[in-house]
């Protein structure tokens, strides 16, 4: 396997791809459980991780892998997991912990067809809504979805600068096929992306507050063991982190949980459009789906359909206000999914009046064609 | 704040206080009688006797009663989720070997819940020390029959009297391969602190159960009596180890052994990784 630095084009699997931009994010801790179709990101991690120095455990369930993770990020490693649907579900509540408790960490999940056990070797994007509403609770969510090899690497690194910019767990959303995919890829240099890692505090430890609401909204984080004593806890706390049951500290708690990713929403956002400008149809769609949705679009336009494609790349917080605005002339918008029906509920709150929404759906573990989508686009245009 | 020397003229109340984050937390959400702030105390005894920097000391507990116990203390402290502290633990201390990691748990917390990530953790053999707090019942939730209640004594979820059998936890953490076992209660507060001490000194995976009285809701479900009355149950029917070596069994009819029960080397986790990324980085 290439090393994670250096600029070879390479053929590698979605799934590798993962795991090298893990390295390349400076990840040193993996706590992972074995499950089809994301093991070949633990395998990498397990091979790779002792060459870096980092540290690679095998749990005994995914609902320890995340438990692992949170307490090596919590000592200062940046640290990653990988699993699928079951697994996914198993991980919810100690996603909320590192949700409430502000420990920045990834969580990949290849998706597979549900519920479930499902269907371990196919395709599904059923967990869209899952990662952002998983937990119970409230919060915000910061969830990312690569459609390429290429992307893979990339996104896993944005997953790590956000939930380490914004103390905060991320989920990377991919699938079977993208992760089994194997393309072509440059591996970036050193240096070509922005790592970034989480702020220290400059302060004594008498004054250090671990959850202090800044201006931005994101406090710095001591490690365990920096000489910063503090406590953390899942119950409701104050700055300190001690349990509080006063309203007012726990309204604060929970505005900041919110506010600090809602307020950077144009940081956050990525999407990916093409010929959205005189579209009259656009379709909407991510991950696999969108390579398909993008030829779609390419037949359309052939037989003088004016077609465009939008490709949200973070699906949460969901693009509101940039998709609303390439859809700013369209009569129709089509949301293109392998699920029955999940972001297309987004797009109907924001779709502007003039601009009906219509779906296709596909949940039977294969792909969507790009001639399913333009026989589609040629149905509804 | 000063960081701890060692006292030795001073009362224990002394030293302990100067490990307490006594501006804030207090008073404790316990009963009085508790015996929960017991096996705090005899934490605290055992950290200060070692000499352990507070900063380097990681106290990681789950959801319980027992549980709550790090937040009174001025270590670096983690309440987690019902449970799940063993594994947060595991990935506190591979991520940062030198720390002195100790998880703090109940009954329910590390048998029921949590039993399948501490069988692994006894297998595994990360340095971690498991203080197991067993009141035999779910105190925090109000009585409910926890996986250390004895066959057809009383809960609030087992009204007739428990069908089930208990786990012996010592025995348990044995069969899955831990490094170090002790045992002993809340009336035998030397001992507990001598088992402690053990377990922290020791390189590899210890459990120290400390037998603790819910009079509460174990004591009165089962006309137990109170905390006097279970601390003397306790004091009449733990039998050291070491003295029990040496009795005939009918002398043990009926009483349970204290003190250190196992006790082997094995390779430990974290410096076996250690070497491992030495060799690879050659
Ligand atoms: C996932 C989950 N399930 C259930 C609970 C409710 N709960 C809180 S404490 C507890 C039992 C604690 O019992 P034990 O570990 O014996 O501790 P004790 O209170 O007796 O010290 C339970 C069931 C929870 N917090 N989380
Ligand atoms: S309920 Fe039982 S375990 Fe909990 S504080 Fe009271 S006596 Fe202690």
């Amino acid at each position: 396997m290439p090393s994670s630095n250096t600029s070879a084009r390479v053929l590698m699997q979605g799934n590798e791809a993962c795991a090298h931009g893990a390295i390349y994010s400076g990840c040193r801790f993996f706590g992972g459980y074995p499950i089809t179709p994301s093991t070949e990101i633990a395998e990498g991690m397990a091979r790779m991780l002792p060459k870096y120095g980092g540290r690679f455990i095998q749990m005994e369930d995914e609902i320890g892998s995340m438990a692992a993770i949170i307490g090596a990020s919590a000592a200062g490693l940046k640290s990653m997991t990988a699993t699928s649907g079951p697994g996914y579900s198993l991980m919810q509540e100690n996603i909320g912990y590192a949700y409430m408790t502000e420990v920045p960490c990834v969580i990949v999940n290849v998706q597979r067809g549900g519920p479930s056990t499902g269907l371990p070797t196919k395709i599904g994007q059923a967990d869209t809504m899952q990662a952002r509403w998983g937990p119970h609770g409230d919060y915000n969510a910061i969830v990312v979805a690569p459609a390429s090899v290429r992307e893979c690497f990339e996104q896993t690194v944005k997953a790590f600068n956000f939930s380490e910019r914004f103390r905060t767990p991320v989920t990377l959303l991919g699938d079977e096929v993208l992760g089994h995919m194997r393309e072509v890829i440059t591996v970036p240099e050193e240096g070509e992306l922005e790592v970034i890692s989480r702020e220290k505090p400059d302060v004594p430890s008498e004054w250090y507050h671990h959850f202090e609401v800044t201006p931005n909204l994101v406090s710095p984080m001591a490690a365990v063991g920096d000489g910063y004593r503090y406590h953390m806890t899942g119950l409701t706390h104050d700055s300190e982190g001690f349990p509080t049951a006063k309203i007012s500290e726990i309204k604060r708690k929970l505005d900041k949980l919110y506010y600090k990713i809602s307020r950077f929403y144009d940081e956050i956002v990525q999407i990916d459009t093409e010929m959205t400008e005189d579209a009259s149809i656009c379709v909407l769609a991510y991950g696999t789906t969108a390579r398909a949705a993008r030829q779609a679009v390419h037949m359309a336009r052939e037989k003088r359909i004016r077609a465009g494609l939008i490709r949200p790349i973070t699906i949460w917080p969901f693009a509101d206000e940039h998709i609303r605005e390439h859809l700013a002339h369209a009569k129709k918008v089509l949301v293109v999914e392998l699920n029955m029906g999940q972001l297309v509920n987004e797009v109907r709150r924001i779709a502007p009046r003039h601009c009906k929404v219509e779906q296709l759906n596909r949940y039977d573990g294969e792909v969507l064609n790009p001639v399913d989508i333009f026989k589609k686009i040629l149905e509804v245009k | 704040m000063v960081e701890a020397t060692k006292p030795e003229d001073k009362q224990t109340s002394d030293v302990t206080h100067q490990y307490l984050r006594t501006k804030k937390n207090f008073p404790n959400v316990w009963c009085p009688g508790c015996g929960i702030g017991t096996v705090m105390g005899s934490i605290i005894r055992s950290i200060d006797k070692l000499g352990y920097k507070k900063n380097e000391v990681v106290l990681v507990s789950g959801i319980g009663c027992s549980s709550r116990l790090p937040v009174y203390c001025d270590f670096n402290t983690l309440h987690t989720t019902h449970g799940r502290s063993i594994a947060f633990a595991s990935g506190v201390k591979v991520a940062k070997p030198n720390l002195k990691v100790i998880v703090v748990t109940g009954d329910g917390d590390c048998l029921a819940i949590g039993g399948n990530h501490f069988i692994h953790a006894c297998r595994r053999n990360i340095d971690l020390t498991v203080i197991l707090i067993n009141n035999q019942i779910y105190g925090m939730t109000g009585g409910q029959c926890s996986p250390a209640t004895p066959n057809l004594a009383y809960a609030t979820t087992a009204p007739y009297g428990n069908l089930e059998h208990n786990f012996i936890p010592v025995d348990l953490a044995k069969g899955a391969g831990a490094s170090y076992i002790a045992r002993s209660t809340v009336y035998h507060v030397q001992q507990m602190d001598k088992m402690i001490v053990g377990a922290l000194q020791k390189k590899g995976f210890s459990l120290v159960e400390a037998i603790s009285n819910c009079h509460t809701y174990y004591g009165r479900l089962n006309k137990e009596g109170d905390a006097v009355a279970m601390l003397k149950w306790m004091k009449e029917h733990a039998m050291s180890a070491k003295v029990a070596k040496n009795l005939p069994p009918e002398k043990l009819e009926g009483k349970f052994l204290t003190g250190l029960l196992w006790d082997v080397e094995k390779p430990e986790f974290c410096e076996e990784y250690e070497k491992l990324i030495q060799r690879l980085q050659k």
